[in-house]
Formats: structure tokens, C-alpha cells, sequence
């Protein structure tokens, strides 16, 4: 047993809103710089739909994850030599308009417009070029709320062995909301895929990052990544990703987007996890088995025997209580009702997913609601429990069921307490909760305090670091040219071609092609004595 | 004025040249290692245009390098015991070289177009990134312009006249570029453009090749790193 600790993330999509506060904030903090416009390292996705970059889920079409040959772990992509033979050219490389051309406003224009019959337009100009676009084609949200006409969300992945031609119907739409950001695997295959080794999971808490100074811009890990969350800064020639706001989980502070999440659906706590079955897990022969093989490599925080081993790997005491109290833990492992996005990618993620509720599909099974003790049937439900099921267990639907069936009967056992002042413990039996649990379930998923969503203990620096004295007075995040970053907000390059960022500012380009002659010749006006 | 400059050109600038591309490189790894990358562009344009230029140019360079860097340092000794006559290698070289020239060249040149003509590609370049494809099609020409040269004397005295050159420069011998004095301008210019290449090398994305990852062939899948650094 080699045990380790990560912190986990759930998020509750029964109660996500699609407001895109977790994307904006995030995008503010980590990606408005030049290079990395089109990127975003959290993004909210209306479901059914293609998603952001288009198709992403496909995994025939974009080699991502691992796959199981000859009983042998090795990425879809193939064997190391297959990878480094694609070197040249990464084959399946998305393109930028997979993910859209990235886009900015010409605002400028609504000020120094010359006078016309007819208000000026801040027209659109791509973030690549320069250049005004005509149209914008995509973007990274340009499904929202099922905008778009149904054939082409209907080619949505998740729709495998669902008889979609009825969803397409006004009557039987259904839509969830999908936020996105990297799952800090426990088997990346980001990071098996990189041939510089620049990317890494770290010991102490699981955070993958890039090291930006060691990342050569092969570009085998965006391809390698089956979520597609890794993105290449065509200004620095090198690979991004969702840092987890480490510097805020070090010092105990959840991340931006959880930090900011208004729905209040985001979850991080401590995950023990033997290191030793990782790779036994990821190699089950059966994708349906992927999900419980998981939760084989969880380890249980009170169970004696792992704490003895935890003390001995050096986790820190307070990492171990954090791990007990964990409310990630408490819906992965006790209430079973999160589960991992995409678990056939084999790659163990660790952000889980609480599956959406929907409403009663008619009005005829609304009226069964009210049977006493009964919870209503999942599958009549809006949202087909296959395509939940095809999203988070690789198609099984038990799972899903159940979960939902907990989260039903959760709300019928309160409605009975508070409303009713009778408690209906029957519910509780038919979904084998108890009374305990669910109260913990409902203080835990539906008041969703601050504090019992966010348990994470801080990172011990001095265990981290040998000198932490040395750590003193750093610059904190910087583009590799010391605290220059830091103190002009722009990078500064030297002789050795890096090309300077303010080259062309983020911000309005010399458009000439819409300005008409009387805008171009300054208008001289003489205003009092000379 | 002649011979000073060529002693220039082929005795002295092939030093600096040398200093500069390794002295360069390592100040540049050590200093300034974020902007040591390959800078790939197949994320704005990765069509087959694309996938065949790249593929080409690289799979040809490759070959060309270890050919010159076999053909150029390897002592007569050497490859006449292997069995391999001057004028035999030399013929070697003709045709190896004209065939991997022709397909470096064609590679180049979609690349150039790519670079040139791509909205995409272009607005998002170095200026480097351009100046290095143009030195590469240029070093190419002049290579290939070579070989209707060198079937006028199929006898690899020239061959032999450029080898000890370049094998009296990297065993420091000062009379090395007297062997050379009298060879055709177009030698002259392939090597002295080869020369300007190791001089701009640590100046542009040309340092990736020091980074080949041939140690990813031998190493685990998954990388943890360590609590304590």
C-alpha cells in the first residue's frame, strides 16, 4: 500500500445554474493574456451538445485517454515510439477552430465613429489576425441553452444507445449544464504522452501541472488529454493547463471557480488513495468495471490500518483529519451518489459529478409523487438515465439509478419532516440510507455551507520545501523572465527571439478596412483666439 | 585581399561561429529556458499541407545531417579500410544527398508557403521563424547546386580537400583552411551558409533540436513529483 493524498473535487449538477461565474472568474484570473484567448481552463457546457472543443468526447476521432491492448496499459494514441513518431506532426491534433477563432470587439469604434444616418457598431476582429470577421462561426459556448437546431447536438457522444430522434421533439427536450475543468487524474494521460516529462502530478496534494520551463511544445499532451484541457499558448510555444489554483489550495483557499460558484455546487476535500492499484484499476478489462475499480484505489480515512500507512508515507496529521471529514469522500465512497466524468477514458479522474434531476417527464407520473413511501421512478425523468449513465459510469445504469433514487428520496424524507411533521422512514429504507446519513446528506449537499464544502487543509511548505526561509519574497507566478511578469504585467524578452507580448496589445487593432475617408482625415476645428 | 578574406571566412568565423552556437545555446538554456521550444504552429494550420511539408522537411534534414556529419568526419583511413573508394563516396554523397536535398527542399518550400501565405501562421510568427525557413532554402539550393559541380570531377579530390577542412577545424590545425583555397564559390557558399546557421542557432527555435526526447522512449508512463525538492 502506498498511500497518498489528493484533494478531490465534486461538483453537484443538480444544482448547477449555468450563470458561468466558475468560467469567467477563472478566465480573469488565469487566461486573459494574448495566446491564450480561445482557452478555457474551466468552461460550462449546455448538454446534449458537441461541447467545447467540438466532439471532444469522441475518442475515435481524437485518440485521447488509454486503451487496453493485449491486457497491456498504453495510451489510445499508442506506444512511446508510435508517439514519438508522430513528433513532426501530431496527427490528432485539434485545430483552432475546433475550439473557435478567438474573438474581440472593436469598441473603440463606437467612439470615434464618424457622424452617420445610422448607430455605429463595435464590430468583432479576430484575436489571431487582427483582422475583422464578417461572422463569427463558433465560440466557446455557442450551444447554450440548446441553441442550435437538434441534429447537430444530437451528435453528441453521450447519445449511444439512446433512441435520440424523440429528444429532438419540442415535448421531450431535455438540456444539463456541464462545467468543465482538467480532473487531476490519477492516471493522466497528458502526462504519460509528454516526451520532454514536463508534466507532473504532484505528491503532496495530486495537482498536475505543466513545468513550463521543462514543456518543449510537442504537443502530445493536448491530443493525449481525452477532456481536452490542456491548451497551447501560441504566444509562448508552450502547453497550459488548470492549475488547480495551487497557490490557493496550498494556503487552505478553495479554487476561483469553486470559490466563486453562486450555485454553491463545487466540493474539494482530502481523498487517501494507494497509489499501488492505480495502474491494476485503469487496466480492467471491462470500461463498465472503471468506476468501481476507482473507488478500489480510494482509501478509507478511519480504517486503522491506512491511517498507520499514511503517518508512515509522511501525510501530515491535519491532512488526515481533513481526509475523515471530507465531504468529496462522503459522496464518492459513503453515499455513492458522485461519480467520475468518463470513467472508459481510464484515466481516473478526480473531479466526480453529482447526476442532474429533472423533472417528471408527464403530467400522469407527476401524479404519483404523492403515493405514500414511494419515490417517483427515475426513468421518468427528463433527462434519460442512459445518457447520464453513457456520461459518468461507461453506460451502467445502476449506478445513476441509484444515486438519484438517494437524492429523491433525500428530499421526500425532508419534505415528510418539515412539512409534513411526519417523517417517512420507509423511503429511507427502500434506498438503504439512514437517518443519519441523510441529515448529513441534506446539511452537506442542500445548505451547502462554506464550510462544508471546502475542507482543505493547508499544504505543510515546510515539509515541501528544504529551505522554505529561501522561499521568502518570491514573485509568484511569472512568465520565466524572474518578477518581471509580476511587477510590469507584461513579459519582457531578450535577445534569444521571444517575441515581446505587447507586440500586438491585447486590445483594438488599426482597423483601416471599415474606417470610411472622412474618418481618416483629422477634422481640424478651431475653437477661440489663435 | 583574397586569401585574407577567405582565412576569414573559413579559418576564423568557423570558431566564432562554433563559440557562439555553443556558448549561446547553454546561456540560453541556463537563463532563459521558457523560450526554449520547438514553437510549433500546427494548432493555427495543421492541414496536409501542413503534415507533408513538416514531415518532409524533417525526415529529409535528418538524413542530410548525419550524412555531412559521417561524410565530412570520418578520416579517409577510416571508410577506404570499410571498402569505400574516395570516388565511390563520393558518388555516395552525390546521390544520397541530391535525393534528401530534393526532399528537405520540397518540404521547405510548403513551409515557406505555409508561413508566407497562412493569415494564421504568418500574423502569429516570429520574424526568426521566416528568416530561418529562407536560410534553410537557401543552404539547400546552394547544397544541391553542388552536385552539377561535383560530376565534373568524380574522382573525390574535392571531397577529400572539404573532409580534411572540416576535420583539421574541430582538431584545431591552423593551416586547415589552405586545403580549401582553391575549390569552386559554390562550396564555398554551401559552407559558409552552413557556418551562419550554427552562428544564428541559439537565437531562434533551431535550439529544440538539442532537446530531442529520446530519453521518453525509456521512461515510466506516469511522473510524481516528490514533496521535498
Amino acid at each position: 500500500m502506498k498511500v497518498r493524498a489528493q484533494i478531490g473535487k465534486v461538483l453537484n449538477l443538480d444544482k448547477c445554474i449555468g450563470c458561468h461565474t466558475c468560467s469567467v472568474t477563472c478566465k480573469n484570473v488565469w487566461t486573459s493574456r494574448e495566446g491564450m484567448e480561445y482557452a478555457w481552463f474551466n468552461n460550462v457546457e449546455t448538454k446534449p451538445g458537441v461541447g467545447y472543443p467540438k466532439d471532444w468526447e469522441n475518442q475515435d476521432r481524437w485518440n485521447g485517454g488509454w486503451a487496453v491492448r493485449g491486457g497491456k496499459l498504453q495510451p489510445k494514441a499508442g506506444s512511446k515510439w508510435r508517439i514519438l513518431a508522430n513528433i513532426f506532426a501530431n496527427p490528432d491534433l485539434p485545430s483552432i477552430d475546433d475550439y473557435y477563432e478567438p474573438f474581440n470587439f472593436d469598441y473603440q469604434r463606437l467612439h470615434n465613429a464618424p457622424d452617420s444616418k445610422h448607430q455605429p457598431v463595435a464590430k468583432p476582429f479576430s484575436a489571431l489576425t487582427g483582422q475583422p470577421m464578417d461572422k463569427i462561426e463558433w465560440g466557446p459556448n455557442w450551444e447554450e441553452i440548446l441553441g442550435g437546431e437538434f441534429e447537430k447536438r444530437s451528435q453528441d457522444y453521450n447519445f449511444q444507445n439512446v433512441q435520440k430522434e424523440i429528444y429532438g421533439q419540442f415535448e421531450n427536450t431535455f438540456m444539463m449544464y456541464l462545467p468543465r475543468l482538467c480532473e487531476h487524474c490519477l492516471n493522466p494521460t497528458c502526462v504519460a504522452s509528454c516526451p520532454s516529462g514536463a508534466i507532473y502530478k504532484r505528491e503532496e496534494d495530486g495537482i498536475v501541472l505543466i513545468d513550463q520551463d521543462k514543456c518543449r511544445g510537442w504537443r502530445m499532451c493536448i491530443s493525449g488529454c481525452p477532456y481536452k484541457k490542456i491548451y497551447y499558448n501560441w504566444q509562448s510555444g508552450k502547453s497550459e493547463k488548470c492549475t488547480f489554483c495551487f497557490p490557493r489550495i496550498e494556503v487552505g483557499e478553495p479554487t476561483v471557480c469553486s470559490e466563486t460558484c453562486v450555485g454553491r455546487i463545487r466540493y474539494l476535500g482530502v481523498i487517501l488513495y494507494d497509489a499501488d492499484r492505480i495502474e491494476e484499476a485503469a487496466s480492467a478489462p471491462s470500461e463498465q468495471d472503471l468506476y468501481e475499480q476507482q473507488m478500489r484505489v480510494f482509501l478509507d480515512p478511519h480504517d486503522p490500518e491506512v491511517i498507520a500507512e499514511a503517518k508512515k508515507a509522511g501525510i501530515p496529521e491535519q491532512w488526515l483529519e481533513a481526509a475523515q471529514r471530507s465531504p468529496v469522500y462522503k459522496m464518492a465512497m459513503d453515499w455513492k451518489v458522485a461519480f467520475p466524468l468518463h470513467p472508459e477514458y481510464r484515466t481516473l479522474p478526480m473531479v466526480w459529478y453529482v447526476p442532474p434531476l429533472s423533472p417528471i417527464q408527464s403530467a400522469a407520473d407527476a401524479g404519483n409523487i404523492d403515493n405514500e413511501g414511494l419515490i417517483p421512478d427515475v426513468g421518468s425523468l427528463r433527462i434519460p438515465v442512459k445518457y447520464l449513465a453513457n456520461m459518468l459510469t461507461a453506460g451502467d445504469e445502476r449506478p445513476v439509478i441509484r444515486a438519484l433514487e438517494r437524492m429523491l428520496a433525500m428530499r421526500k424524507f425532508k419534505r415528510s419532516q418539515t412539512v409534513d411533521g411526519d417523517p417517512d422512514y420507509s423511503v429511507l429504507e427502500q434506498v438503504g440510507l439512514s437517518e443519519d446519513m441523510v441529515e448529513d446528506m441534506y446539511q452537506i449537499m442542500a445548505i451547502a455551507n462554506y464550510e462544508d464544502r471546502f475542507d482543505i487543509p493547508t499544504n505543510s511548505k515546510e515539509l515541501s520545501h528544504e529551505d522554505p526561509y529561501g522561499e521568502r519574497s518570491g514573485c509568484g507566478f511569472s512568465f520565466g523572465d524572474g518578477c518581471n511578469t509580476a511587477s510590469s504585467g507584461r513579459t519582457k524578452t531578450d535577445i534569444f527571439g521571444g517575441r515581446p507580448a505587447s507586440r500586438r496589445e491585447y486590445g483594438f487593432p488599426d482597423i483601416q478596412v471599415y474606417q470610411s475617408q472622412a474618418a481618416r482625415k483629422p477634422k481640424v476645428t478651431e475653437e477661440g483666439s489663435s | 585581399m583574397f586569401e585574407y578574406l577567405h582565412d576569414l571566412a573559413f579559418a576564423v568565423f568557423p570558431y566564432i561561429a562554433g563559440t557562439v552556437f555553443l556558448v549561446g545555446s547553454l546561456i540560453r538554456f541556463e537563463k532563459s529556458q521558457y523560450t526554449w521550444k520547438s514553437n510549433t504552429t500546427q494548432l493555427m494550420s495543421g492541414g496536409p499541407r501542413f503534415r507533408w511539408g513538416i514531415n518532409l522537411f524533417h525526415i529529409g534534414i535528418i538524413l542530410l545531417f548525419f550524412g555531412h556529419l559521417f561524410g565530412l568526419l570520418t578520416p579517409t583511413a577510416v571508410y577506404t579500410a570499410m571498402g569505400l573508394t574516395p570516388g565511390a563516396k563520393q558518388l555516395l554523397a552525390i546521390i544520397a544527398g541530391g535525393i534528401f536535398g530534393i526532399v528537405t527542399l520540397v518540404g521547405v518550400v510548403i513551409l515557406l508557403h505555409r508561413r508566407l501565405t497562412d493569415p494564421r501562421v504568418r500574423k502569429t510568427s516570429y520574424p526568426m521563424d521566416s528568416f530561418i525557413l529562407i536560410l534553410l532554402a537557401a543552404q539547400l539550393v546552394t547544397g544541391l547546386l553542388t552536385i552539377p559541380v561535383s560530376t565534373g570531377h568524380l574522382d573525390g579530390e574535392v571531397m577529400q580537400q572539404i573532409s580534411a577542412w572540416a576535420q583539421g577545424l574541430v582538431t584545431f590545425q591552423t593551416g586547415a583552411a589552405a586545403t580549401i583555397y582553391d575549390i569552386h564559390w559554390i562550396y564555398k557558399l554551401h559552407m559558409f551558409l552552413g557556418m551562419l546557421m550554427f552562428l544564428v542557432f541559439p537565437f531562434t527555435r533551431l535550439v529544440h533540436i538539442w532537446s530531442v526526447p529520446y530519453g521518453y522512449a525509456f521512461r515510466a508512463w506516469q511522473v510524481v513529483r516528490m514533496r521535498s525538492v
